[in-house]
């Protein structure tokens, strides 16, 4: 039931979610010897106290269901037809048990856990997700998370000046777009240089702090890490690596070559495509390096019965304590969603990461084959790839996108600024035989 | 309550893997495998856990019984706005039409996605008078990275150069001075006077033309209003500076007045504080930035306008940049959005007024036991300082912890750093008086304890799943994820 609303006047509105009734307001002020709301507000300045204020008025539940519903229904859902988009936002399976899990009051409504002794629950969540981001990635510690994956690139190009008190940073061209515009910005008042190199052959010097790459690259294809985290070290440089975590499922680990940050979106982890937001970023370094990471860390440690327990540790770190001079100003993250990850990898688990993987790489390259054989078609990327892939199109991909809607199917990502009449194909575990098939026959009609 | 077998949360999920168990079921491939790659492309361990789901579900249910929540718990965290988060904003941002949509779909696929965050633009823009609103950002302090940005921007855009440094009041949160470091200004701490308002004279000695502007937090962290206010943005104005405003404490200010009225530039707002989204133990959260007109141009990328009857997403003139992956965190903006449609102006404005009435009448039923350092009447909420308790061997910290005993999350503790063992009080319009009172006279018996029984108190907590935890170990010898030769 939603509350009635017996007056909507600008004096007096009874809203469902605030107790106080008037009754209880009078008798709350006369306690303060005082006979209205609005004089405790009298330290501002008159002429600029109580402006109008002009909102639509009040809906009630109901009818918050019906506009907000209509709303809704003016979306295309990548669910309501074949769904090909990638690049940065995937579509994935999430099992139910995750929003069943994090919409829990007791995680969903709990602060940042600073009172460990109240918080118990978060702090060994955070815990649970750092070993599990370390274990996906091959490396040694991991932090309880970032806004997303770009962000968490961009901190992570900034700790790695930090770290090798240098000011240029070497960007991949094959590095996803939106995550080297984040980097700029964050860089563009630090005097840091970002410089764009190739990944066939990296321009590298003995000033550069960082090999900013991705893996898979942007376009989904799986670059030699070892060779490029080699020639990274070679200048006294960090290897920083942004790694799809899916790809995790069976590809070798950032870790494994030696990279020194690996960060990356959490998204693929149970997370809905949600229209780019709310996400998570991951971000894992080495051991040695912790003092210099951003945003928080769980700890376990014991009581003082000797009970194990989990604490907020290394805060010195962090802004609420360091200010100006803190590794970030980073302060809320994006805990449920680290929560939504944890609750997805436990529930996939050891198999189902594999299986997932493997469903999306077979999957892919079944498409790619399909698609690169029809005429007009052609593959221009060659080597190995995960679930993205480039396929240049005979004519202007935004013109085939459009003609792909008209059949419901949601195309790949135009291209064409990067690669001639390029379009970027994503195919997960999502797309059936029958959805690929049908993309391939749309396809084949556009020539 | 306790659980039993399975259902106890000691053991970590690594440690309760059974080889062999399965926690979801996949659909066999469909198409015909294809050639797998060089096998030195592959990795051989996958070191995740093998749980089935009943233990999945038990475990974590556990585990979030181990919180307080505001669902559970009174959570009058200061600065922190612990207030109901309704439902329907959650069930709304899970409608498939808006969790289920990919960020570059095309436009015309995401007209209602787009024409939602146009009007809560919109009504943001109404709501604190600094009509240019971006949503990129991504919490608070993100927002705050990017109305720094622009006060940069804005500046050297006008071919002045030497504004390299930003005052802001010794009360301020960290994030504020380490947002201005991020966007590359050195900082100055600014002192508050013997009424918790920006000193005018130390703003007068800062206000010169080397400065590029104050970060301003109104109602203070004090939760007070500068009633200097208007003069500290008319002296910044006439330096050449410009006035940014952390929004945390607009649940103060909801409908009483306009941050653009009073003179200030550029504010963010905290949309999982002020607008009831979950803070989901830390978090997500978003930090809309609003802006005067004239620093429209400067907003991050990207901002919701309107052709004719499309909604499109663009990038202003001279904008700073993108700072995030994407559009902004829409499942929090959402829900904001949802908050303020199901409350309208005057839902707004009984907000504020019931956040306010609410730590005025608990300040003034608890100043006769905690000292309070600033005794002028409060806005959202109230800083003690526990000094007289401290005295008598008990510090804030120690009361904070008793406190959980009783039932009440702790208040935020030692914080402004400009008050000796500061107990930062927020209620907010969500509670009853009744719960007010039940916690007015918990932190009354927690005085008499300190008297009649500190030991009591000094060991607190005594009831939460933990007693009081090795901080120096944690840090001392970090650990921070399970490895198996470390199994115990």
């Amino acid at each position: 039931m939603t509350a009635t609303r017996p007056n909507t006047s600008e004096s007096h509105f009874q809203s469902h979610y605030i107790p106080n009734t008037t009754d209880e307001q009078a008798e709350m002020l006369a306690a303060l010897g005082i006979d209205s709301i609005d004089s405790l507000f009298a330290d501002i300045p008159a002429e600029f106290r109580n402006p109008p204020l002009d909102l639509p008025a009040p809906l009630s539940e109901l009818e918050i269901q019906q506009e907000l519903g209509g709303l809704a229904a003016k979306n295309r859902p990548m669910g309501s037809g074949p769904s090909f988009l990638g690049a940065g936002s995937y579509n994935h399976f999430i099992p139910a048990i995750v929003k069943s899990l994090i919409t829990r009051g007791e995680f969903i409504t709990a602060y940042t856990p600073y009172q460990a002794e109240a918080s118990q629950g978060t702090l060994q969540v955070i815990y649970e997700f750092q070993t599990l981001i370390c274990n996906l990635y091959g490396m040694e510690v991991a932090n309880a998370g970032m806004y997303d994956g770009a962000t968490s690139l961009a901190e992570a190009a900034l700790m790695a000046c930090r770290v090798t008190k240098r000011e240029k940073i070497a960007l991949a061209d094959t590095v996803s777009p939106a995550y080297s515009a984040v980097i700029r910005t964050y860089c563009q008042s630090q005097d840091i240089a970002v410089t764009t190199v190739s990944p066939s052959a990296p321009d590298l010097d003995s000033e550069t702090a960082c090999l900013v790459l991705q893996y898979p690259n942007f376009f989904g294809y799986i670059e030699d890490l070892q060779s490029l985290t080699d020639a990274a070290h070679a200048q006294g440089a960090l290897a920083v690596v942004s790694c799809d975590p899916t790809a995790m499922g069976m590809f070798q680990t950032p870790g494994h070559y030696g990279a020194d940050i690996v960060t990356g979106d959490g998204q693929p982890l149970g997370i809905p495509a949600s229209y780019g937001g709310p996400y998570v970023g991951l971000f894992a370094t080495k051991q040695k390096y912790i003092r210099q990471m951003p945003s928080r860390l769980s700890g376990r440690t014991v009581d003082k019965n000797g009970k194990t327990g989990y604490v907020l540790t290394l805060q010195t770190r962090e802004q609420h304590i360091r200010r100006e001079r803190a590794t970030s100003n980073i302060c809320t993250n994006e805990a449920l969603y680290a929560l939504a990850a944890t609750i997805y990898l436990a529930a996939m688990g050891k198999h189902g990461v594999r299986q997932v993987a493997e469903l999306c790489y077979h999957k892919a390259h079944y498409a790619a084959a399909k698609i690169g054989e029809l005429p007009g078609y052609s593959l221009p990327i060659t080597g190995p790839f995960f679930q993205e892939f480039v396929v240049q199109c005979p004519v202007a991909p935004a013109e085939i996108n459009a003609k792909l809607m008209e059949r419901n199917i949601l195309g790949g990502l135009d291209v064409s600024s990067q690669a001639a009449n390029g379009m970027l194909l994503c195919v997960t575990e999502m797309s059936s035989k029958d959805d690929i098939d049908a993309l391939a026959a749309a396809l084949s009609e556009f020539k | 309550m306790r659980q039993g077998g399975n259902r106890k949360t000691e053991k970590l999920l690594m440690q309760r893997s059974v080889p062999g168990r399965v926690g979801t079921v996949m659909p066999d491939l469909d198409v015909p495998p294809q050639p797998m790659p060089d096998g030195a492309l592959l990795r051989s361990e996958l070191p995740l856990p093998e749980i089935s789901e009943p233990e999945v579900v038990q475990y974590f249910t556990g585990l979030s019984l181990l919180n307080f929540s505001i669902d559970t718990h009174f959570y009058p965290l200061g600065s922190c706005t612990m207030k109901y988060n309704p439902k329907i904003n959650d069930e709304i941002a899970f409608l498939t039409g808006f969790a289920g949509i990919h960020p570059l779909q095309p436009i015309e696929q995401s007209q209602g996605a787009l024409d939602l965050m146009y009007r809560l633009q919109g009504f943001l823009g109404e709501i604190t008078g600094l009509p240019a609103v971006g949503l990129s950002t991504l919490a608070g302090a993100h927002g705050e990275l990017g109305g720094m940005l622009m006060i940069r921007a804005h500046h050297l855009a006008n071919g002045d150069t030497g504004r390299t440094k930003v005052a802001i009041p010794d009360s301020a949160h960290g994030t504020n001075p380490a947002s201005a470091a991020m966007a590359g200004f050195d900082v100055v701490e600014l002192a508050s006077d013997s009424n918790g308002n920006v000193d005018l004279d130390a703003l007068h000695k800062v206000a010169g033309p080397d400065l590029a502007g104050v970060m301003i937090t109104l109602p203070s962290t004090l939760g007070l209003f500068d009633t200097n206010i208007v003069e500290v943005c008319r002296i910044v104005h006439e330096a050449g500076g410009l006035v940014y405003g952390d929004g945390a404490n607009m649940n103060a200010l909801l409908g009483r007045v306009k941050l653009g009225d009073l003179g200030f530039d550029v504010a963010h707002l905290n949309l999982h504080k002020t607008f009831s989204t979950p803070h989901g133990g830390g978090g997500p959260g978003a930090g809309p930035v609003c802006a005067a007109e004239r620093l429209a141009p400067y907003l991050a990328a990207p901002v919701i306008t309107k052709q004719g009857d499309s909604f499109e997403l663009s990038t202003p003139e001279h904008s700073i940049g993108k700072l995030g992956g994407f559009h902004g965190n829409f499942g929090v903006l959402v829900r904001a959005y949802t908050y303020i449609r199901t409350l309208g102006a005057a839902g707004v404005k009984s907000i504020s007024g019931n956040a306010v009435l609410n730590a005025n009448y608990l300040m003034n039923a608890l100043r006769g036991t905690y000292h309070l350092p600033y005794d002028r009447t409060c806005m959202h909420e109230a800083v003690f300082s526990a000094d007289r308790q401290k005295k008598r061997g008990s510090s804030g910290l120690e009361i904070a912890k008793r406190l959980l005993d009783y039932g009440f999350h702790a208040p935020t503790m030692y914080f402004p750093l400009i008050v000796h063992e500061a107990l930062m009080i927020e209620p907010t319009e969500s509670e009853t008086k009744e719960t007010i009172d039940a916690f007015v006279q918990a932190l009354i018996d927690i005085d008499r304890e300190v008297t009649e029984n500190k030991e009591l108190v000094n060991n607190a907590p005594h009831t939460t799943p933990v007693a009081r935890l090795d901080e120096a170990k944690a840090a001392r010898q970090p650990d921070l994820r399970w490895q198996p030769e470390a199994a115990d």
